[in-house]
């Protein structure tokens, strides 16, 4: 389990203001820019005090323009900064998709090596209180398919910290994906004297022997309830393990544990049809084949994007119950 | 916005000189570049800037080694201009170990940041932010660089254009939005499919100040360039200068041009770049005949050897397919 260097406790939110706060502290070229950042503190307060300390040159309000938002940033990174990129929603990524694929992914295999593009995407991502279709999209999929980015999905407040850090002092570029549902969860965050953690390692969150459940971002929070439930009521061991990293991702960790247990459920928020999960079973029947004894199950969302009503938006979210029918219908 | 004619001293022979030796390593850089691409020894695709020599070599010789410019599709002349080594562009045309991208980027993603070139760029407007980006970064950094992006007419109907301009202005950027007005978007005329004659009057709806020059007047490029140049660099902000400019081959080497006539090709053929200034040149002093022969030797010889490096250099590994995807 990850080394916890303290006992306080702070939100998600606050987390990844942390992170921030002590990446600009200890490097002078990083900078945060993106709307409403500055002055209003970010729509989900997670800039909340930073222009106070660093000021309104290294924590910049933007107009509503993403494409230049990123494009500018990219630039930036090109040239000496480490910018760090709020977009209010993962969803609005789509307003700046040629300056993320075509240019920041592009960069360094089109200039053969001859760049560093430290900048990091923050895409705040997923379905939260009815938000509707273009404002809940787990859209990491798309990154992950594109060569040249790497991409990360932290679930708890010390992995929020410590790889919105690690991205930060990466001399690539990063997509930082945090679920807004996430943002008031509270837990154990390291103080400043702890290492990030390093980009492309999955945490094993829970031991057990009779099934591995792989997932990343809020829906490890279900997985967690699920596993508790199957070891109460029906005796079932789940190993949980949240990948964390999407890309690189740590199919050794999750190899590891198949072995063991030779059944998976993979689940996630986004889609089932080319989701995330979708790679890792593929992965999984490549390389420990002989290991499984049952078909490898995959949870996402139904192939429809977000609709608003609650009962409907609740209706496509992978969620405990699932997880735990899901198991035991395996056999 | 004043041409700055008024405002600065007129250049020096010597650099007049230097203007038209540039611009002379782009054209013949570029027809070699024809050659080798229709005798079937460069892979790809290429866009030449035959005829548009005069805004590179103008607004890099308004620029320091140390600035940044970013590029479009046909960014060969701005590589050069900004003082790439012709041997490491050409062996990359070629896709060459030794190419300045290692092979790996080729004609529309040539770039060489040792002499602060950020790269040409096969998506239309897609340098303009990345230049803004730069000079924020100048500005964070507090260093008295300054920024240039070249970009087409075409470009200035994509968002990315818009959303560039405005934001140069709210940030006072050290930018400079260099137009290279060769009247044809690929293969359709602008004048078809723009609203407005001159890009420059775009920049009034950002409150940047612009300018229109004759783009094949490396002079007037240069001149009009400095001034903005001194505006940045001085912290006034971003400037747009738009050069009326002429695309003399086709969009891409093969393009058969049936979209525009001959007699159109004709009447920007006989306002060629480098005639014009040659003939200012030798019209104020004709002994200096005598000295554009001996550059128009070394051009040559400088050339050959570029060629030569490129045919000879190694092709890549194919293994190392893989380098460089990602950075660390």
């Amino acid at each position: 389990m990850d080394t916890i260097g303290a006992e306080r406790e702070l939100t998600y939110a606050e987390a990844t203001r942390e992170a921030m706060q002590e990446e600009m502290r200890r490097d002078p070229t990083v900078w945060l820019l993106g709307e409403d950042i500055a002055l209003q503190g970010g729509i989900f307060g997670q800039f909340q005090h930073l222009p106070q300390e660093f000021g309104f040159e290294r924590v910049v309000d933007t107009p509503i323009s993403e494409a230049a938002i990123v494009a500018a940033a990219v630039g930036a990174a090109l040239t000496g900064t480490r910018p760090v990129v709020d977009i209010h929603f993962a969803d609005f990524l789509t307003c700046a998709m040629d300056e993320v694929i075509n240019q920041a992914a592009k960069i360094s295999l089109m200039f053969g090596g001859q760049a560093r593009l430290p900048l990091v995407i923050r895409a705040p991502s997923g379905m939260v209180r009815s938000a509707a279709a273009q404002h809940s999209q787990s859209p990491e999929a798309w990154f992950v398919h594109t060569p040249g980015l790497k991409v990360v999905a932290p679930s708890t407040p010390a992995d929020a910290k410590g790889l919105l850090q690690a991205a930060i002092r990466d001399d690539g570029p990063v997509i930082y994906f945090e679920h807004k549902a996430l943002y008031t969860l509270r837990g154990p965050v390291p103080t400043a004297d702890v290492e990030p953690i390093p980009i492309g390692r999955a945490a094993v969150r829970r031991k057990g022997r009779d099934v591995t459940i792989i997932s990343y971002s809020r829906t490890v929070h279900d997985a967690m309830a699920a596993a508790e439930a199957l070891q109460s009521a029906h005796a079932i061991g789940a190993e949980v393990i949240d990948l964390r990293s999407l890309w690189p991702w740590d199919s050794e960790t999750v190899l590891r544990s198949v072995r063991k247990t030779h059944r998976v459920l993979i689940a996630h928020e986004a889609p089932r049809v080319g989701g995330f999960g979708g790679e890792v079973a593929a992965t999984l029947v490549e390389e420990a084949f002989d290991y499984l004894d049952a078909p490898i199950v995959r949870l996402g969302a139904p192939h429809t994007p977000i609709p608003f009503s609650p009962p409907l938006e609740q209706q496509v979210r992978v969620t405990a119950a699932q997880i735990v029918a899901a198991v035991r219908a395996m056999g | 916005m004043a041409t700055g004619g008024d405002l600065l001293p007129p250049l020096a022979p010597v650099a007049r000189i230097t203007l038209w030796h540039t611009m002379l390593r782009i054209r013949r850089f570029e027809e070699t570049v024809e050659r080798l691409f229709l005798a079937g020894e460069l892979p790809g695709f290429v866009h030449l800037c035959i005829g548009q020599e005069a805004t590179a070599a103008g607004a890099c010789a308004a620029l320091r080694i140390d600035d940044y410019i970013t590029s479009t599709h046909r960014g060969h002349g701005h590589t050069l201009a900004k003082g790439a080594d012709p041997a490491r562009m050409m062996a990359e045309l070629f896709g060459k170990a030794t190419g300045v991208c290692r092979g790996r980027g080729g004609s529309m993603h040539i770039a060489d940041f040792s002499v602060g070139m950020l790269g040409a760029n096969g998506i239309v407007a897609g340098g303009l932010g990345l230049a803004a980006g730069a000079a924020m970064s100048i500005k964070l950094r507090g260093t008295a660089q300054v920024a240039l992006a070249f970009f087409g007419d075409g470009a200035a109907n994509r968002g990315p254009f818009h959303e560039s301009l405005n934001w140069a202005a709210v940030y006072r950027l050290p930018v400079i939005f260099l137009c290279e007005h060769n009247q044809y978007a690929s293969t359709t005329s602008a004048r078809s499919l723009t609203a407005v004659e001159d890009i420059a009057d775009r920049a009034v709806a950002y409150a940047i100040p612009s300018v229109v020059v004759d783009g094949n007047d490396a002079e007037a490029v240069y001149e009009a360039t400095r001034v903005a140049v001194e505006r940045a660099r001085s912290g006034e902000g971003p400037s747009l200068v738009e050069c009326k400019t002429y695309r003399l081959r086709g969009h891409y080497v093969g393009d058969p041009t049936t979209y525009r006539d001959r007699e159109e090709l004709e009447r920007w053929r006989a306002r060629d770049p480098l005639l014009l200034l040659e003939y200012r040149l030798l019209q104020e002093d004709p002994t200096r005949a005598e000295e554009l022969q001996r550059l128009r030797a070394a051009v040559e010889a400088e050339l050959e050897a570029a060629v030569a490096f490129a045919r000879t250099s190694p092709l890549p590994e194919a293994a190392s397919a893989l380098e460089y995807a990602f950075i660390g």
